[in-house]
């Protein structure tokens, strides 16, 4: 086949393409990860009872605001590694916002502590378990990002399989808040980001081999 | 080169809301400047050229729901065809020491034309054929002979939207054998 019959066979029949259908369709998958990891958590794990007086707590909506601020960025990470051409430099700057912020109050609060209390604001009392289950509950929604992923057209795989990782990270960390018992800057700087990590290091592993088209 | 952006994108843009002769357009005006990105990478293996141009046609097609009507078309085009450049190098038809331009980021990928069609290589024709019918006939219709999709849903006693389905899946499977065949 000549090059001017591919072009004539492409262009024929064509209809219109429907605007805004990408962003869609990521939104849906990635609306079905967060629910798959939500049930994940309240079956596995369980909401905490002592919730609503966490709630009360200036520290618990920092917690909150840490996870959602890195979960936008990873959603524009996702979306922006997903099309050909679209610049991450500025991105780059919000997603170390939030971390810089929550290591900023780490210190502090690791500086004015009593120095036999410094082990306990870092180590909290799950932290051998923290990361390893906001990876576990990040896996539905890695899932349905890389999938969604793969209908689109990343051309830098590494990197956008680390941004759907990420974003799947913050998921699963967004719906472990409404488990874990930890408020100390110094715990979520260290824990909360490992396990959002964590996925992100999977999606940086997996992307060349799972997202190649 | 700022002209060609503004023609392409506006070609494009008519394109995606269904104009097939833009869209033709588009895509015979994207081979040549193709042609030229390509056959300046590929010095030592021109007869591999024109493959990797209908390779990447095909990709454009098969992605182009990704572009956004706000984004720069040469930024969007540069990175698929550097994208299925480095793929196809990786693929091994040819080592790395055959192209020894740097793969920079300076969108240049409508800097020039190349009208000069060679023959490709791979036969696309033959390729589609190994399809399933429920693709490969809707494209035939469709696609080669130009007939409606309602037409062509009644000669194959397919639905319209399994006849759009299989166009759709079956360019896309097409994409899938041209990079698993080497």
């Amino acid at each position: 086949m000549k090059t001017e019959e591919l072009v004539a066979l492409l262009a024929t029949g064509t209809v219109a393409v429907q605007r805004g259908a990408t962003t869609r369709r990521m939104a849906l998958a990635l609306s079905a990860g967060g629910v798959g990891s939500a049930l994940l958590m309240a079956g596995l794990l369980g909401v905490r009872p002592t919730l609503a007086q966490d709630a009360t707590l200036a520290m618990f909506w920092v917690k909150f605001a840490f996870v959602a601020t890195l979960l936008a960025g990873g959603v524009a990470a996702v979306l922006r590694t997903s099309r050909p051409g679209a610049g991450l430099n500025r991105l780059m700057w919000a997603l170390a916002a939030p971390v810089a912020a929550m290591w900023l109050l780490a210190a502090a609060n690791l500086a004015t502590a009593q120095p036999e209390d410094r082990a306990a604001l870092m180590l909290g009392q799950t932290w051998q378990v923290c990361a390893f289950r906001i990876a576990l509950l990040s896996l539905p929604s890695f899932a349905a990002a890389l999938w969604a992923m793969r209908s689109l057209a990343p051309t830098r795989l590494r990197i956008a399989g680390a941004a759907a990782g990420l974003c799947a990270g913050a998921i699963g960390a967004l719906v472990y808040t409404f488990h874990c018992p930890e408020l100390s800057a110094p715990f979520i700087g260290t824990w909360y980001l490992l396990g959002m990590l964590i996925p992100a290091a999977a999606g940086a592993l997996t992307g060349p081999w799972f997202l190649r088209w | 080169m700022s002209t060609n952006e503004e023609r392409l994108r506006g070609l494009l843009a008519r394109g995606l809301d269904g104009d097939e002769a833009a869209y033709r357009t588009f895509l015979s005006e994207l081979s040549a400047f193709l042609r030229a990105f390509l056959r300046r990478r590929l010095t030592r293996i021109p007869d591999e050229v024109e493959d990797l141009v209908q390779e990447t046609l095909l990709a454009v097609h098969n992605q182009r729901h990704t572009y956004l009507p706000d984004q720069p078309v040469t930024a969007w085009l540069h990175a698929i065809a550097k994208y299925k450049l480095i793929d196809f190098l990786r693929r091994g038809r040819a080592r790395r020491d055959q192209f020894h331009d740097t793969l920079d980021d300076v969108p240049e990928l409508l800097a020039a034309t190349d009208g000069e069609a060679l023959e490709a290589r791979r036969d696309l024709a033959k390729l589609l054929e190994t399809l399933p019918s429920r693709q490969s006939l809707p494209i035939l219709r469709v696609k080669l002979q130009g007939l409606s999709v309602a037409e062509t849903a009644v000669e194959l006693g397919m639905s319209e939207s399994a006849v759009k389905i299989g166009v759709h899946r079956g360019l896309k499977a097409l994409a899938a054998k041209i990079r698993s065949e080497s």
